[in-house]
């Protein structure tokens, strides 16, 4: 056997300077962990890490400011995309973004979400969609599916009284102050890859001072959906990808001859 | 020293204006003045008043039930106030805009046809000014040259035209009432 | 600098201005809008941040993330939005970050009147939204105070890392009287140590309000608790009138102050011992000078545009050691100071104390008045 010299190999892969190195309290097969390295990474590719402010929101992701390593903030429920602006007109030249998941951004943080897509907010907002409220143990979302059972919608999501979920992709795109607006899936490689590349998108919308960017994560929830991390990745895929198609919802004309 | 005057008509006879020449002139002076209006519902029925306060110590209330002086623009504002002002206090009433004699005995009638004096001068939204000039020439509690002097420092831009014919229309509000 | 008429609302935006405000949000509400309008105008020519938001729980939130990069921020609006902002004022004391309001009050409940009033005493000085803290209050009962104490406020407020609240009525928000404007003082180019710059690994800075932990949450609670001591110690504030010699003691404070003074003064010349104590910290609240009252004389007079939400506070300050009334109006209505006169002369005739609650004898003494 050879040995063989550390020193000489290209290092393909290593944990991000911008995520700390202890473990997390997501649940095993969660997503968010994925999500928050493909910030970290990104943070780090486009050396932002020392002018960053994160603003966490309320929910599973509350503590993500324990797992980034710089500075941020932390905002009552929904109200991020509205502490994000007095951070960011504060600040202006510093980077900004939220982490909200589903029921923060588009349940109770609805209005300050449209309002600072409709302004124009020069912020990024990376939005974890997993169809269910996961901090408080599985309850029915805006972005549940129909027929989906959550602990509040025990026998299914019935559309006759609880409506329909919100597309929020395609909601915050038709806002003029929107300029980079994506949906990705976290289901499996080749998507997270795809979803890298949206969130480098958004980050360079606002590094370029386009306005408002805001990346959807389709994530799995395999506590709350009573599943193993195999399946619920399944059943995203097969279930959540129908109803919430991935894709490029608004771009900015120059965002698109950027190459990433 | 205290001088409570309340100014009352509808929006757009200048009753605001009015009681905020009075308040910059009552400042000149060195006094202590108030500006309170009406504000709120009151407003949506095309009527405003303000209260103005003057006094050489610190002023309590910025309203007062009974004031020493009351302009009434218009009729709706004699039936209202007409009963407020305090006996032996000033009640000055543009006739132009009123059908009625004033009821009380007790108090200072002026009545002045403010509206049709100042279209003598051209301009009928000067009676506010006319109907002024009318009562400081009888209570005598702020100085004509106050007056004029908040005038030249209110009316600037191009409003700045607006200053002498303002003091034309005190003076005239003050000659028909000495000239009665 | 010589005095010029200011209107109440335009005044202490102005003030604010001079203060070395940085960045301003807030929503439209009467009787507070002029406030939201001066700084759209005076902010940008400035070169400092106004931004209109899209409710008042928007501005309030947009004012926590300001705070938190340590720049000079405020918000200003009236009762029901004052209401909408309580979870971003809890929050933003749990982070124990600087900031001002000023609560141009209106009559409620509910959407209420938009006429001056003073219900929101409880909400501010008993409340501020959940959680064990209490915001600074102070009521200024007039132009020029209003402005001193919104030019101080952000000292005050940044000294205790702390929420500022200056609470004045409509009135005052739509008064105009002559004030003297304070310098303008320069806008502040360092960032205190514990605001959020954009700070990586060992400069990471984190200002959150969650702790999971009950102990270490117990802990943070006492430390706001002590800091609170010392907000006690150092910025009680009160004004006394005719006192000296007085045997009836009327307590109001802002407006309803103010009116009781013309009232004070009225009884004074027909020889009634009466004098006025004007409270002007709400929180901290005066109550070694109202204790020394209690001591000393026959008979309080509380008067407020509230149902008696501070003679609550004055009864258990006073605990019964002299005789407590109260006279009041309310959901937007201010008393004339004949009204005040009359129950001064009242007590006056009758100083015996009196039996019952006297927030039950009001009603029944008011009842009529109202229904006239």
């Amino acid at each position: 056997m050879v040995a063989l010299d550390i020193k000489d190999m290209e290092i393909v892969y290593r944990h991000p300077d911008s995520l700390v190195d202890i473990s997390t309290h997501y649940c095993p097969g969660c997503t968010h962990g994925i999500a928050h390295r493909l910030v970290a990474e990104v943070i780090d590719e486009m050396g932002l890490a020392k002018r960053t402010i994160g603003v966490a929101s309320v929910g599973c992701s509350a503590f993500s400011y324990n797992y980034f390593d710089f500075d941020f903030v932390q905002s009552p429920h929904g109200r991020a995309p509205a502490m994000a602006t007095g951070v960011k007109r504060s600040r202006p030249d510093r980077i900004v973004f939220t982490y909200q998941g589903d029921g923060d951004m588009i349940s109770i943080g609805a209005g300050e979400i449209i309002a600072a897509a409709g302004r124009g907010e020069n912020i990024t907002v990376i939005f974890l969609n997993n169809a269910n409220y996961g901090m408080t143990g599985g309850q029915m979302a805006p972005t549940t599916l129909p027929g989906m059972k959550t602990t509040s919608s025990p026998n299914g999501r019935d559309v006759e009284q609880t409506g329909y979920p919100i597309l929020a992709s395609e909601l915050l795109a038709t806002q003029q102050g929107a300029s980079y607006i994506a949906r990705r899936s976290l289901h499996d490689p080749k998507n997270i890859r795809m979803a890298k590349k949206a969130i480098r998108l958004a980050f360079e919308t606002q590094v370029r001072g386009l306005g408002f960017s805001m990346v959807e994560l389709l994530s799995t929830c395999p506590t709350n959906w009573h599943m193993t991390p195999a399946n619920a990745t399944k059943w995203l895929e097969e279930k959540m990808l129908p109803y919430y198609p991935i894709g490029d919802y608004k771009v900015h004309p120059e965002l698109s001859e950027l190459k990433v | 020293m205290q001088n409570e005057t309340l100014i009352a008509g509808f929006g757009g006879q200048g009753v605001l204006f009015t009681g905020k020449i009075m308040a910059h002139a009552a400042m000149a002076e060195n006094l202590q003045v108030t500006w309170f209006p009406s504000y709120g519902p009151e407003m949506r029925g095309g009527t405003a008043n303000c209260t103005v306060v003057i006094s050489d110590e610190e002023i309590g209330s910025p309203q007062v039930r009974q004031p020493h002086a009351v302009i009434a623009m218009n009729l709706p504002s004699l039936d209202k106030y007409e009963n407020q002002v305090a006996p032996g206090g000033y009640l000055v009433i543009n006739t132009s805009m009123v059908n009625r004699k004033a009821k009380r005995s007790d108090i200072h009638v002026l009545e002045v046809p403010g509206t049709e004096l100042a279209e003598e001068l051209g301009d009928k939204r000067l009676a506010n000014s006319i109907l002024l000039g009318a009562l400081l020439a009888e209570a005598k509690f702020l100085k004509v040259g106050s007056v004029e002097k908040a005038l030249e420092e209110s009316l600037h831009g191009n409003k700045k035209t607006m200053v002498e014919i303002n003091k034309k229309a005190m003076q005239k509000g003050a000659d028909y009432i000495k000239g009665k | 600098m010589a005095k010029e008429l200011w209107k109440g609302n335009e005044a202490f935006a102005e003030a604010a201005i001079r203060a070395g405000l940085q960045a301003y949000f807030g929503y439209p509400i009467t009787p507070q809008t002029e406030a939201l309008e001066y700084m759209s105008a005076r902010m940008p020519e400035l070169g400092r941040v106004f931004l209109q938001a899209e409710s008042e729980l928007g501005a309030i939130n947009m004012v926590y993330g300001a705070a938190a990069t340590g720049v000079r921020t405020m918000t200003s609006t009236s009762s029901p939005g004052t209401s909408l902002m309580m979870e971003g004022l809890s929050y933003i004391a749990a982070t124990e970050l600087p900031m001002v309001l000023v609560d141009v009050v209106r009559g409620g409940p509910g959407l209420g009147t938009i006429s001056p009033s003073q219900g929101d005493y409880n909400q501010m000085v008993h409340g501020g939204g959940h959680g064990d803290y209490y915001p600074i209050v102070m009521a200024p009962a007039g132009v020029q105070e209003t402005v001193d104490m919104v030019y101080g406020m952000f000292d005050i407020a940044e000294k205790y890392r702390s929420i500022g609240v200056v609470m004045l009525d409509g009135s005052i928000g739509q008064m105009i009287e002559p004030a003297e404007m304070p310098p303008m003082l320069e806008v502040r180019k360092d960032i205190p140590e514990w605001a959020v710059r954009g700070g990586a690994g060992k400069d990471k800075r984190i200002l959150t309000s969650i702790n999971l932990d009950p102990a270490e949450m117990e802990k943070m609670n006492l430390r706001l608790l002590k800091r609170w001591k010392e907000v006690e110690k150092n910025e009680v504030r009160f004004a006394e009138y005719y006192m000296d010699d007085a045997k009836i003691a009327i307590i109001g404070n802002g407006t309803a102050g103010r009116i009781a003074l013309s009232a004070v003064r009225t009884a004074r010349a027909a020889g009634i011992p009466v004098g006025l104590l004007r409270p002007i910290s709400l929180r901290p609240f005066p109550v070694q000078a109202v204790q020394e009252v209690a001591a000393q004389l026959d008979n309080i007079l509380v008067v407020e545009m509230n149902a008696g939400m501070m003679l609550e506070d004055i009864l258990k300050i006073v605990q019964g050691k002299t005789s407590v009334e109260f006279y009041g109006r309310i959901g937007g209505v201010m008393p004339y100071p004949e009204e005040i006169l009359a129950e001064i002369q009242r007590i006056a005739a009758n100083p015996a104390p009196i039996k019952g609650h006297p927030r039950d004898l009001w009603m029944e003494r008011i009842e009529p008045v109202i229904n006239q």
